[in-house]
C-alpha cells in the first residue's frame, strides 16, 4: 500500500450550528486522479479551503507529503508542492499570460527579495513559463494581457499557473466550469496525460469528465464522505445512487 | 475620591459624545463600505449651524433643535451629490473625494463665518451644578450631555434591535449584497443611514461647543479619535462603537487628569503638563494596537 | 542607451527629459532671472517628489492606501532636529539615524497594520501617524506645537548645506537616485510580487508567495525614502514642526500620487509639480475672477479633488500617451 500523498484525518468544520465538514477522512495517492463529487452545498469548497489553508479546521489533521500541514499557512503548503486552480477564474488581469506563469515559476525559484535585476529579461523564469503555456496550448497567446483572453483561455492559464511550480498535488476546483463540449474534451485529454506524473484532487459536477478521468471517487453529502472507491464501486453504491445520482445509471462514453 | 468620580463622569460624557460621532461613522463604513473622512466636517457644520440658529432665536434649546433637521438635510445633500457616486468605487477614490470635502467645508466655514472661532455659551438653564451624590457637585450642562447621549444610545439600541430599519442595518453590516436581494430600496436606505449619521455628528458638535470651542477644523482631530474607536470596536458594530467609546473616554480623561501629577514625580512641571495629553493619547493608540493584534477586525467586528 | 534615446522620441520621454533638464539647471536659471524664492520652491518640489515616489512604491505599485505617509517627514526631520539641538550636527551621524528611525517605525506600523485590510488599513495608518504627531506636539523640550528651529546638517569639508544652490543640487541628485531605484524596483522580482499582490493577493498566496512579508518589506523601504525626504525638508527650512506631518499633508501626498499617475515611474514628479502649480495659481486666478476670492482657493481645490477621484484616476501620466510598462 503506497503512502498517501494527502491524508485528512477526521476533519471537522462548523459554522455556528452548521456542520460543513463532518469528520472527513480522505486520502489521495501519488499520481492518481481522485475526484470529489457531491450535490451543491455538500461542503466541497469548504473542504478544499481547509486543504489549501484558507480555512482552519475545528478538529482533525491534514498531512501532505509526509508533513502535518493542518496549521501551515497557504503559501507554505504551496512550497511543499500543493497547487490549486480556482473555481472562479482568478488570473492576474493586468499582466500578460507569460507574466502570469512566470510569476508562478518565480514563487518556486527561491526568494523574491531582489530589487535591481529586471524580471522581464530573466530567462530562468520566462523559458519555463513559455513551456508551461505551450503545454496547455496557449503558446501563441504569451504576450496577451490576461484580461483580454477568452474565458476558456483563462481557465487554461489557471492550469498552467498551477502547474508552473511542478506540484506534487493539483487541486482543481471545477476546471471545466463554463467550458463548451469541445474545450472540455481537450482539457480532459490534457489532464489524463498528466495522470501518473502528478496527483490530482478534482472537484467537478461534470459527471462525464469525472468518470473518464478518476481513478477513485469520494462522494460528499452534507459534509460527510458517504463513499469512497473506484468509479465502478461508486456507480454500484446504493447510498450514492440515492443521494446523488438519483438512482439512475449514468451513461458514460 | 470625589475628584476621581468627577473625572470618570467627564470620561463618560466624552465617551458618549464620541459614541454619537462614532455610531454614524461605523454604520457608514459597515453598511456602505464607505470611507468617509468628511464625517468630522458634519460635526463641525452642526456646531456652526447651531451657532447661527442660536444667535437668531436667542435660545440654546430652540437653536439646537432647529440645527438638527438642517444638519440632516445637509447630510442627505452630501450623500446625494457626492457619496452616492462613491459606493461602487474603491477605497482610494473615497479617501480622495472625502478629503476634498474636508478641505471644501473648512474653507466654506472660513468664508461664511470667518476665520476666528465662535463661542456658544452654556445655556442659562444649565449653568448651575447638580448634586449627583451627597457633597459631590457636577456641572449641569455636562450632566445634560450624559443624559442626552445615553438617551440617543438607548434609542439606537432600540432602533437596531426592534425596528425594520434596524434589521436592515444589522443585515447590511454583515452582508451588503443580501439586503439588495431582499428587495429593499437601497438608495433610500443608504441616504437614511447617512443622514442619521450626520444628525448624530451634528448633535455631538453642537453639544460639545459650549465646553470646547467652535472653530475651523474642529472635526478633523476628533475624527481621528472616532476612527480609532470604530477600529477598536469593530467596523459596522454599534455595540462595539459604544464599548470602545466608553473605554477610550475613560482613558483619555482620567489619563489627562492623573498623569501630570504622576509625571511630575520625575519630570519638570512644564514638561509633565505638555507630555500628559500626549501620553494619554498614546495609551489610546496602544489599546488600539493591542486589540488589533488580538482581533484584527476589532472587538465586535465581522470576521471575513 | 539606445532604449533611452528611443524613449526621447515619445511625448512622455520628451517631457520627462525637459523636466529633468530644467531641474538640473534651476539654480542657474533662478540666479539669471534673479528669482531666488523660486529656488526655494524648486527645492521643495524636489523634496516632495522624493516623498511622493516613496508613497507611490506602496500605493501606486502595491495598492496599499497608507494615509499616514507624511509621518516620515516628521520622523526624518525630528531625528535630525533633536540630534542637532543636542549638539550632534554631523550629517554622517544624523542622516543614518534618521533613516534608521524611519525604517523602525515603518516596520512596526507595517507589522501591525498589514494584517488588516481595506478600510481598517487606511485608518490604522492614519491613526499611527497621528500618534507621532501628538507625541511631537507634546515635546516641550523641542518646541512642541511651535516647532523647532535647527541648524542645518554639517558635511564637514564636503558641502555647505546653507548654500541654497549646493543644497538644491544635493536634493536633485538624491531625487535622481530615488528615481533610479524605483525604476529598477518596479520591474524587479520584488516589484512584480508587490504588483501581483495589488492585482490579486489571494492568487499570489495561492502561488506560494508570503504576501505579508513582501508588503512589510515594501512598507519599510517606502518609509526609508520618506524619512530621507523628511531629512531634506528639515534642512530646507532649517525648521521642523508637527504641522509638517499633519494628516492633511498625508492627504496631499496621496493626491499627488494619484494626480500624477499611480504606479508609474514619473507620475509622482508630474503630480508634485502640478500640485505646487495648482496651489500657487488657484489663488491669483480666483482673485482675477473676484478680488478677495483667492484667499478661499480650497473651496475650488476641494471639489476638484472630488472630480479627480471620480473621473481622472489615470492621472497626468495617462494623458501622455500609451505606457510602455
Amino acid at each position: 500500500m503506497v503512502e498517501p500523498l494527502l491524508h485528512t484525518d477526521r476533519l471537522v468544520k462548523r459554522f455556528g450550528g452548521l456542520i460543513a465538514t463532518d469528520t472527513v477522512s480522505i486520502d489521495v495517492r501519488p499520481g492518481e486522479i481522485h475526484a470529489l463529487i457531491g450535490p451543491n452545498g455538500a461542503g466541497k469548497t469548504t473542504l478544499v479551503s481547509q486543504l489549501t489553508g484558507n480555512l482552519a479546521p475545528d478538529a482533525g489533521t491534514i498531512h501532505f507529503a509526509g508533513s502535518d500541514v493542518t496549521h501551515l499557512p497557504t503559501h507554505a503548503r504551496v512550497r511543499l508542492g500543493l497547487a490549486r486552480s480556482f473555481q472562479i477564474t482568478s488570473v492576474l488581469r493586468e499582466f500578460t499570460a507569460l507574466e502570469n506563469v512566470a510569476l508562478a515559476v518565480q514563487a518556486h525559484a527561491g526568494h523574491s527579495f531582489r530589487f535591481l535585476a529586471d524580471v522581464r529579461r530573466d530567462e530562468t523564469l520566462r523559458a519555463p513559463a513559455r513551456q508551461g503555456l505551450e503545454a496547455v496550448g496557449l503558446g501563441a497567446r504569451a504576450g496577451t494581457l490576461a484580461s483580454v483572453l477568452s474565458h476558456g483561455e483563462q481557465r487554461q492559464l489557471e492550469i498552467a499557473m498551477a502547474l508552473a511550480g511542478d506540484p506534487k498535488l493539483l487541486l482543481l476546483d471545477e476546471p471545466m466550469a463554463g467550458m463548451g463540449a469541445e474545450e472540455s474534451q481537450r482539457l480532459i485529454g490534457f489532464l489524463r496525460a498528466l495522470k501518473g506524473k502528478r496527483a490530482m484532487l478534482l472537484i467537478e459536477h461534470d459527471m462525464d469528465a469525472v468518470f473518464q478521468l478518476a481513478d477513485r471517487i469520494t462522494v460528499l453529502v452534507y459534509g460527510r464522505a458517504i463513499a469512497s472507491g473506484t468509479p465502478d464501486e461508486i456507480r454500484a453504491n446504493a447510498e450514492v445512487r440515492q443521494a446523488y445520482l438519483g438512482d439512475e445509471t449514468v451513461e458514460v462514453a | 475620591m470625589d475628584y476621581l468620580l468627577i473625572q470618570m463622569l467627564n470620561g463618560v460624557q466624552l465617551g458618549l459624545l464620541m459614541f454619537l460621532l462614532a455610531a454614524g461613522l461605523t454604520l457608514t463604513f459597515g453598511i456602505m463600505d464607505l470611507v468617509n473622512l468628511a464625517h468630522g466636517s458634519l460635526y463641525m457644520m452642526g456646531a456652526y449651524i447651531a451657532w447661527t440658529l442660536i444667535g437668531l432665536t436667542d435660545s440654546f434649546v430652540l437653536g439646537a433643535l432647529l440645527a438638527l433637521p438642517v444638519t440632516f438635510l445637509l447630510g442627505i445633500a452630501v450623500e446625494v451629490v457626492v457619496m452616492r457616486r462613491l459606493y461602487a468605487r474603491d477605497h482610494l477614490d473615497q479617501v480622495l473625494a472625502t478629503f476634498g470635502l474636508i478641505l471644501f467645508f473648512n474653507e466654506l466655514v472660513r468664508a461664511v463665518w470667518g476665520p476666528a472661532g465662535k463661542s456658544i455659551a452654556v445655556p442659562a438653564l444649565l449653568s448651575h451644578t447638580v448634586e449627583i451624590l451627597p457633597g459631590v457637585l457636577y456641572p449641569a450642562y455636562r450632566f445634560a450631555i450624559i443624559v442626552v447621549g445615553a438617551l440617543v444610545a438607548l434609542f439606537l439600541a432600540w432602533l437596531v434591535a426592534r425596528t425594520r430599519l434596524g434589521m436592515l442595518i444589522r443585515a447590511g453590516a454583515s452582508n451588503r449584497r443580501m439586503i439588495g436581494a431582499l428587495g429593499v430600496n437601497i438608495e433610500l436606505l443608504f441616504s437614511l443611514v447617512f443622514g442619521l449619521g450626520a444628525v448624530f455628528a451634528g448633535l455631538a458638535g453642537l453639544m460639545a461647543a459650549p465646553i470646547s470651542s467652535v472653530k475651523i477644523g474642529m472635526g478633523d482631530d476628533i475624527l481621528i479619535l472616532a476612527l480609532v474607536i470604530i477600529v477598536i470596536g469593530g467596523i459596522g458594530s454599534i455595540k462595539g462603537a459604544f464599548v470602545a467609546a466608553m473605554v477610550v473616554g475613560q482613558i483619555d480623561i482620567v489619563g489627562r487628569a492623573f498623569l501630570p501629577d504622576f509625571l511630575k514625580t520625575f519630570m519638570a512641571p512644564a514638561a509633565a503638563s505638555s507630555a500628559a495629553p500626549a501620553i494619554s493619547q498614546v495609551l489610546v493608540y496602544v489599546l488600539m494596537a493591542g486589540v488589533l493584534v488580538w482581533r484584527p477586525t476589532g472587538l465586535f467586528g465581522q470576521r471575513n | 542607451m539606445a532604449a533611452l534615446l528611443a524613449s526621447l522620441r515619445t511625448p512622455r520621454g520628451l517631457i520627462v527629459a525637459l523636466i529633468l533638464l530644467v531641474f538640473a539647471v534651476l539654480p542657474l536659471l533662478t540666479q539669471a532671472f534673479d528669482q531666488r524664492y523660486l529656488l526655494s520652491i524648486g527645492t521643495r518640489i524636489v523634496i516632495w517628489s522624493i516623498a511622493a515616489i516613496s508613497l507611490n512604491m506602496i500605493l501606486g505599485y502595491g495598492g496599499l492606501v497608507s494615509f499616514g505617509h507624511a509621518v516620515f517627514f516628521g520622523i526624518g526631520g525630528y531625528a535630525v532636529g533633536i540630534l542637532a539641538a543636542n549638539g550632534l550636527q554631523s550629517a554622517w551621524l544624523q542622516w543614518p539615524v534618521a533613516i534608521a528611525a524611519s525604517i523602525l517605525w515603518a516596520a512596526l506600523v507595517g507589522a501591525l497594520s498589514l494584517r488588516t485590510r481595506g478600510v481598517y488599513f487606511i485608518m490604522i495608518t492614519l491613526a499611527f501617524a497621528q500618534l507621532v504627531y501628538y507625541v511631537s506636539a507634546g515635546l516641550e523640550a523641542y518646541g512642541a506645537d511651535d516647532g523647532l528651529n535647527i541648524s542645518r546638517s554639517r558635511f564637514p569639508g564636503l558641502i555647505d548645506l546653507r548654500d541654497k544652490a549646493s543644497f538644491y543640487w544635493l536634493c536633485f541628485v538624491l531625487l535622481l537616485g530615488t528615481l533610479w531605484f524605483c525604476g529598477r524596483f518596479a520591474n524587479s522580482r520584488f516589484g512584480f510580487v508587490l504588483r501581483g499582490a495589488k492585482s490579486n493577493d489571494q492568487r499570489m498566496m495561492a502561488l506560494g508567495f508570503p504576501v505579508f512579508h513582501y508588503r512589510l518589506a515594501a512598507f519599510t523601504l517606502s518609509g526609508a525614502f520618506g524619512g530621507l525626504a523628511g531629512i531634506l525638508l528639515a534642512n530646507e527650512g532649517a525648521y521642523i514642526s508637527p504641522a509638517m506631518m499633519s494628516w492633511v499633508k498625508s492627504g496631499d501626498l496621496i493626491v499627488i500620487v494619484v494626480l500624477g499617475g499611480m504606479g508609474t515611474l514619473f507620475g509622482p514628479l508630474y503630480g508634485t509639480i502640478a500640485f505646487f502649480v495648482l496651489e500657487e495659481s488657484l489663488k491669483p486666478l480666483l482673485d482675477l475672477v473676484h478680488k478677495g476670492w483667492g484667499e478661499y482657493w480650497q473651496i475650488v481645490f476641494g471639489p476638484m479633488l472630488v472630480l479627480i477621484a471620480l473621473y481622472a484616476r489615470g492621472g497626468i501620466d495617462s494623458l501622455l500617451g500609451r505606457r510602455h510598462g
